[in-house]
């Protein structure tokens, strides 16, 4: 991958064989299996929505996650009960990988009743407040500064969270961006910080590429100017996300500083799923990067070390691709918001709404 | 009852909610430290500490939504605008984030934030430091826009809107902060939604908020000695807005004048016209007067600021022209 090598080294928390956590030993194999039936349940639940999306079924826009799975599976498995998460609009994989319940998010997509937010913000605003997913958010850099204070707002009522603030390459050219990490690193001198920055570099914010966005292309230094750590990772490589997530969790929560990783991943679908063209990169680039898929990359790794076979692998397909087909016929079945919702929701106290 | 400044009112509201609740922290430029560009938070970092009167650098749409972040974790943000001119920079914040959060979270999420500062001109401060935003905030469902006028409300619904869940667009009027009042001790809070009329009167209604309704109790004594007896009305809250008091004096007085200091254009006056026009059509008498600033960017020289805002004679031509004298 040229653009990777370009990006200079990355920490290496993986052997050929297997993934070690933290401490140095090995993830075990049901562990493991697990995230890789959670990585295929939410690759073919962005490919039932890009149908439902050509069907139709969902309108507005729909981004999907397609190529980025290891990133947030091997994030989101370092997150603890009590800790947030908050995300941009590409964020049905962190919905899902919370634990939201695939047919609420379908039906969400959908724009029925039954769907997480009950229909009022569509593919682009998925929150479970109950789980720590506090948002997709629309506008580009827009939600950054909220995790921040978020963070803030943990420490200052003494709890332990930890919040991993999920943003794009294009996100991070937004003076949002610049505002929000300056206060991070300011207000983490005195542990009142605990924000994890996992930028999803997926080369492009829409089609502009990093190199055609800024002169100063390693994203992650751009974390020096405000005093906050950081490092890349292999956003391709499940293992490798794995390994950094769980030191780089721990170590925010127990110092209570922001910490930045850069995750080094392609998007193998266009921008939005109403994109015909792509103009701004060739086939053949995204088909190298196709040979690196994660679930593809994870799939030979689990066999290569004796985990799995092919079979076992098959069987574990199969159940999130059920788990897919069912969250889409709850969708299909559910119903349209009740009317009465137009106005509910406005204030806490809908007197307020309005005169 | 104690008679204090608006300014001295504004700062026992919110130094008494900080006192009863250690969810309510301060965020701003220079409100810590320095003691705030306008005196309103001097020695509350004493009293408190750095950790609920919080120094920022000067970065609104940074620290703004921070505060909604924090909000969203169940502290009650109080952020100062040093001047709300400056909120333009945070407005995506306060419109995207703090204004539609519970809506498209359906219903998961609430934002108890309040964002408050001086808003208005009339201190020769120029174009790009004087603006009145109620009409431009008042736009958007999600956000409640207040005004109060005196030290009584500013004290009491500063109470309220700390203790409101949604977000609070606080507008002081700056040129108000030396005035003072008489100011109830303790728990005196004035609810949103409720006009206040501030003065009796028979003959016309006039309405406005924040200072104008100083100008429009000066303009009620003028024509009082004319004969005309004038009702005032500080309508206090933008949104939510009372409609019923104004209905209900329209309904007396049949003729009623509109005065603020924005620009007239999608305005507060504006949509107070509609209301009465569509509400107490057939009780008017003559059509509804709008009186409001220059449409111009706010000028420097002293001469022509006056000449931007309205004035006690520009609003006595309007009382004089609803009432058949011109």
């Amino acid at each position: 991958m040229a653009t990777t090598e370009r990006r200079g080294k990355q920490r290496s928390d993986t052997d050929v064989a297997g993934v070690v956590d933290r401490n140095g030993s090995r993830v075990d194999d049901a562990t493991l299996l697990d995230l890789y039936r959670k990585m295929t349940e939410v690759r073919l639940f962005e490919e039932a929505a890009q149908r439902g999306f050509r069907q139709g079924k969902i309108g507005g826009y729909l981004h999907v996650y397609s190529g980025q799975e290891a990133v947030a599976t091997g994030f989101l498995a370092a997150h603890r009960e009590g800790d947030k998460a908050i995300t941009a609009y590409r964020d049905h994989a962190h919905a899902l990988l919370l634990g939201s319940e695939p047919g609420a998010v379908m039906a969400e997509l959908y724009g029925r009743g039954t769907g997480l937010v009950k229909g009022k913000g569509g593919s682009m605003h998925l929150f479970d407040a109950a789980n720590g997913m506090m948002g997709g958010y629309g506008i580009v850099g827009g939600h950054i500064p909220l995790g921040v204070g978020m963070a803030y707002g943990m420490r200052y009522r003494g709890e332990p969270g930890v919040v991993q603030l999920y943003l794009g390459d294009g996100a991070i050219h937004n003076g949002a961006f610049h505002e929000a990490a300056n206060l991070a690193g300011l207000w983490g001198r005195d542990g009142l910080n605990p924000t994890l920055f996992i930028i999803e570099n997926n080369q492009y914010g829409m089609g502009t590429s990093v190199e055609r966005a800024t002169a100063m292309t390693d994203l992650a230094a751009k974390f020096d100017s405000y005093g906050i750590a950081h490092e890349k990772v292999d956003g391709m490589d499940l293992g490798a996300v794995l390994a950094c997530a769980h030191r780089v969790v721990d170590q925010v929560r127990e110092t209570g500083r922001p910490y930045a990783v850069e995750a080094l991943t392609y998007r193998i679908v266009p921008h939005g799923a109403g994109d015909f063209f792509e103009k701004y990169r060739t086939k053949e680039e995204v088909r190298e990067w196709r040979e690196r898929d994660p679930i593809g990359l994870l799939e030979r790794r689990l066999i290569e070390s004796g985990a799995a076979d092919e079979e076992r692998l098959g069987a574990i397909r199969a159940e999130s691709k059920r788990a897919v087909e069912a969250a889409v016929r709850f969708a299909d079945e559910s119903p349209d918001p009740a009317i009465e919702e137009l106005y509910t929701d406005v204030y806490a106290d809908e007197v307020g709404s309005g005169r | 009852m104690p008679v204090m400044t608006y300014r001295e009112a504004l700062k026992t509201a919110m130094a008494d909610e900080m006192e009863r609740d250690d969810s309510v922290v301060m965020l701003g430029e220079d409100i810590g430290v320095y003691g705030g560009t306008h005196v309103i938070t001097d020695g509350l970092l004493e009293r408190f500490g750095p950790k609920r009167i919080i120094d920022t650098p000067i970065a609104e749409g940074g620290f703004t939504g921070a505060a909604i972040g924090m909000a969203m974790t169940g502290l009650r943000p109080i952020v100062e605008m040093m001047t709300w001119n400056f909120s333009f920079l945070a407005a995506d914040q306060i419109i995207q984030n703090a204004a539609k959060l519970r809506y498209f979270s359906g219903g998961q999420v609430t934002v108890p934030l309040v964002i408050r500062g001086p808003n208005g001109g009339g201190v020769q401060l120029s174009a790009q430091h004087t603006h009145s935003l109620e009409g431009f905030y008042g736009h958007f469902p999600g956000l409640k826009v207040v005004s109060p006028a005196t030290p009584a409300d500013v004290k009491g619904m500063m109470l309220t809107a700390i203790r409101d869940p949604d977000p609070v667009i606080f507008l002081e009027a700056g040129a108000l902060y030396g005035t003072k009042g008489e100011v109830a001790d303790g728990d005196a809070t004035v609810p949103f939604g409720k006009a206040r009329v501030a003065r009796e009167g028979t003959d016309v209604t006039l309405i406005a908020y924040g200072r104008q309704v100083n100008l429009l109790l000066k303009v009620a004594e003028t024509l009082a000695a004319e004969g005309v007896s004038a009702e005032v009305i500080d309508l206090r809250s933008i949104r939510p807005f009372d409609a019923a008091t104004i209905v209900e004096s329209v309904r007396k007085t049949h003729r009623a004048v509109v005065v603020q200091e924005q620009w007239r254009w999608f305005s507060v006056a504006s949509e107070v016209a509609a209301v009465i026009q569509e509400e107490a059509f057939d009780d008017l008498d003559a059509p509804v007067e709008r009186v409001s600033g220059a449409e111009v960017p706010a000028p420097y020289a002293r001469n022509l600021e006056l000449a931007a805002f309205p004035s006690e004679a520009q609003i006595v031509a309007a009382v004089q022209r609803v009432l058949y004298r011109t």
